[in-house]
């Protein structure tokens, strides 16, 4: 049985350059519908690999009640000194606890790429930062000063967005603004934003209030003390979060609808792959009809022809799968795209051609050859010998 | 007479739609081991549906077909693969040989059926294409032998698994008179020199002649046998 199949596959597959249009169909075809599903996942996955590193587990954001995001929260100086007199926080060496109070505003700046005006996060934040932070790094210029108009751009936004190097002069609301340093925090979502003194960008937008409170709890354990303490003090009525359960909401929206763009569109064009590799492999069978008839009348069983019409249909098929998925690798992995995240303001991320996307981008491959060999293969094994030999 | 094929009562009816054809109507013949025997008719005589029952590529609706003491009519499709494989060398009319393979490939092909070792193939292989006169064509495909090479090819695709009975279809319907004049002589030294049975159907008078006896049919009847002078 193995002899006769592998000698009929091997058969099949000398055949396949003597039908070398008919089964570039196959392999063009699935090659387009891997690029686009592994592209468009790429954008998910970039998206969310972003947001997530954004988030610590010892780390916890809170809100407003009810508020969804940043934006549009809104608390007293009060409410900030009392939350971060709550149990759970870790303290400084001065016995402080480790926490900012952050206000968080939109500013309009131009994108490199195509100068449309686009939204970006200007982030107030207080002298805790980076303890509250470790990651951040300053890798040009250096750290803003507090009560000056100064600003540290991230590395993402650096990439996207014009007049953020460092000495560039910015103009939010009739103030100016000098770029004095570039951060990176290891390519998560704050590397969209702008960041400066809260009291200095408070004053400059006339504004009093606080955005959010994040906090670096005593270990991960500690969050459920914390926020029970919150929930319970009558004087406040905020939200406390977990950042990684906090990030996660934040990019669910997002990743949805990239996840439904991949599936919906990638399923569409998966049919017309499937039916692509039926009509391909159905000429195949038909064009050797009378190879297939011949085997089978010298001897050799149904199923080694079955075998070896659906192995052609799958190597043709893996190799569309992994034409299309080096496509979505070399022309999409690393390019930086921005979005509008949850702030209504850009985040910038790097489409991520995983190696897991890179496997389900090959088994859908497989999946839609599988498909369009099976009925052409059972067709050739069950059709009458005497018949197709008649089609001479 | 020691009879290698035995058909007795043997109908064929096809069903196309909601019509059914009987095309061969109760037929019942012997064919001595070691004979050459030309089938012949005029078109739609039922002659190749005749030729497929005896080689097993199709079963009688009703009535018995034996093979070397085998009753064939019964076998499920795969039982009856196996035994084309052991018993029966088919000749086409357009040779059917797998284009992309040489020669040599193509004779051993019956042979990846058995449990011959790689080298032995290659060796039977070649031996069946000296006994075609083609050795030295074993490294050719197909598309670079003349349509009688091709059929001599085909001849030692035939042959080499040394089957029971060989069954020819036609195998000079497609050459001109000298070439199928040469095929026709292969065939009859195989017969004459070898012992083998061949069976072949045709409608050319003089390829019949070559033959040991012919077998008429018409309308789906044997209608008579004449044993060649």
């Amino acid at each position: 049985m193995f002899k006769q199949t592998s000698a009929v596959v091997a058969m099949n597959l000398r055949a396949v350059p003597q039908r070398l249009g008919a089964s570039s169909v196959i392999v063009v075809g699935i090659a387009g519908v891997v690029a686009v599903l592994v592209s468009v996942l790429a954008m998910a996955t970039g998206f969310n690999q972003t947001v997530a590193k954004a988030g610590s587990p010892d780390r916890a954001i809170v809100l407003r009640g009810g508020s969804q995001a940043e934006i549009n929260s809104g608390m007293g100086r009060d409410s900030v000194q009392t939350v971060l007199d709550s149990p759970g926080i870790r303290k400084d060496a001065d016995g402080k606890p480790i926490g900012t109070g952050d206000m968080v505003t939109i500013v309009n700046l131009p994108k490199i790429s195509d100068g449309s005006d686009s939204n970006v996060t200007l982030r107030g934040t207080g002298a805790k930062f980076t303890r509250l932070r470790p990651e951040l790094r300053i890798v040009q210029g250096r750290m803003f000063e507090p009560a000056v108009r100064e600003l540290i751009v991230g590395e993402a936004a650096l990439k996207q967005f014009k007049g953020v190097t460092v000495g560039s002069r910015l103009n939010f609301r009739e103030s100016d603004w000098t770029i004095v340093g570039v951060f990176s925090t290891g390519g998560d979502n704050h590397e969209s934003e702008l960041i400066g003194d809260v009291d200095t960008v408070q004053s400059a937008f006339r504004r009093t209030g606080f955005s959010s409170i994040t906090v670096l709890l005593e270990s991960p354990d500690s969050f459920e003390a914390f926020k029970d303490h919150l929930t319970t003090d009558p004087t406040l009525t905020v939200d406390a979060k977990r950042e990684p359960e906090y990030y996660a909401e934040q990019s669910k929206q997002i990743t949805t609808l990239l996840n439904f763009m991949a599936y919906f569109v990638g399923g569409i064009m998966a049919i017309g792959a499937t039916f692509g590799a039926l009509n391909t492999m159905y000429s195949a069978v038909s064009a050797r009809g009378i190879e297939i008839a011949t085997l089978r009348a010298i001897g050799f069983g149904a199923m080694p022809v079955v075998i070896s019409i659906f192995v052609e249909a799958l190597l043709l098929s893996l190799l569309g799968g992994i034409i299309g998925a080096a496509l979505a690798w070399v022309f999409f992995n690393g390019n930086a795209v921005s979005t509008l995240g949850s702030n209504f303001s850009q985040v910038v991320f790097q489409l991520t051609v995983s190696p897991a996307l890179v496997i389900s981008g090959i088994v859908l491959a497989c999946v839609i050859g599988s498909l369009g060999g099976l009925f052409p293969a059972i067709r050739a094994a069950r059709l009458p010998i005497a018949t197709a030999l008649r089609a001479t | 007479m020691n009879a290698i094929v035995t058909l007795s009562g043997v109908t064929k009816r096809y069903t196309r739609g909601k019509q059914t054809v009987e095309v061969l109507h109760g037929i019942d013949l012997e064919i001595a081991q070691g004979d050459f025997v030309a089938l012949m008719g005029p078109s739609g005589s039922g002659k190749t549906t005749l030729l497929n029952l005896i080689g097993g590529l199709d079963q009688p609706s009703t009535g018995s077909v034996a093979v070397a003491g085998e009753r064939i009519d019964t076998l499920s499709g795969s039982k009856l693969a196996k035994w084309r494989a052991r018993h029966i060398g088919f000749v086409f009319q357009f040779y059917n040989l797998m284009p992309m393979l040489t020669a040599q490939r193509n004779v051993e092909l019956p042979l990846l059926l058995t449990s011959l070792s790689a080298a032995q193939r290659k060796k039977n292989a070649e031996a069946a294409l000296a006994v075609v006169g083609l050795a030295d064509r074993s490294k050719h495909k197909p598309n670079e032998l003349s349509g009688g090479q091709a059929q001599r090819v085909a001849i030692a695709r035939a042959l080499v698994a040394d089957p029971t009975l060989l069954v020819c279809d036609e195998p000079t319907g497609d050459l001109d008179r000298n070439t199928a004049d040469e095929i026709l002589h292969l065939l009859q030294t195989l017969n004459r020199e070898h012992g083998k049975t061949i069976v072949m159907v045709t409608h050319d008078p003089k390829a019949a002649e070559f033959a040991s006896h012919q077998m008429h049919l018409d309308k789906g009847l044997l209608v008579g046998t004449t044993v060649a002078a």
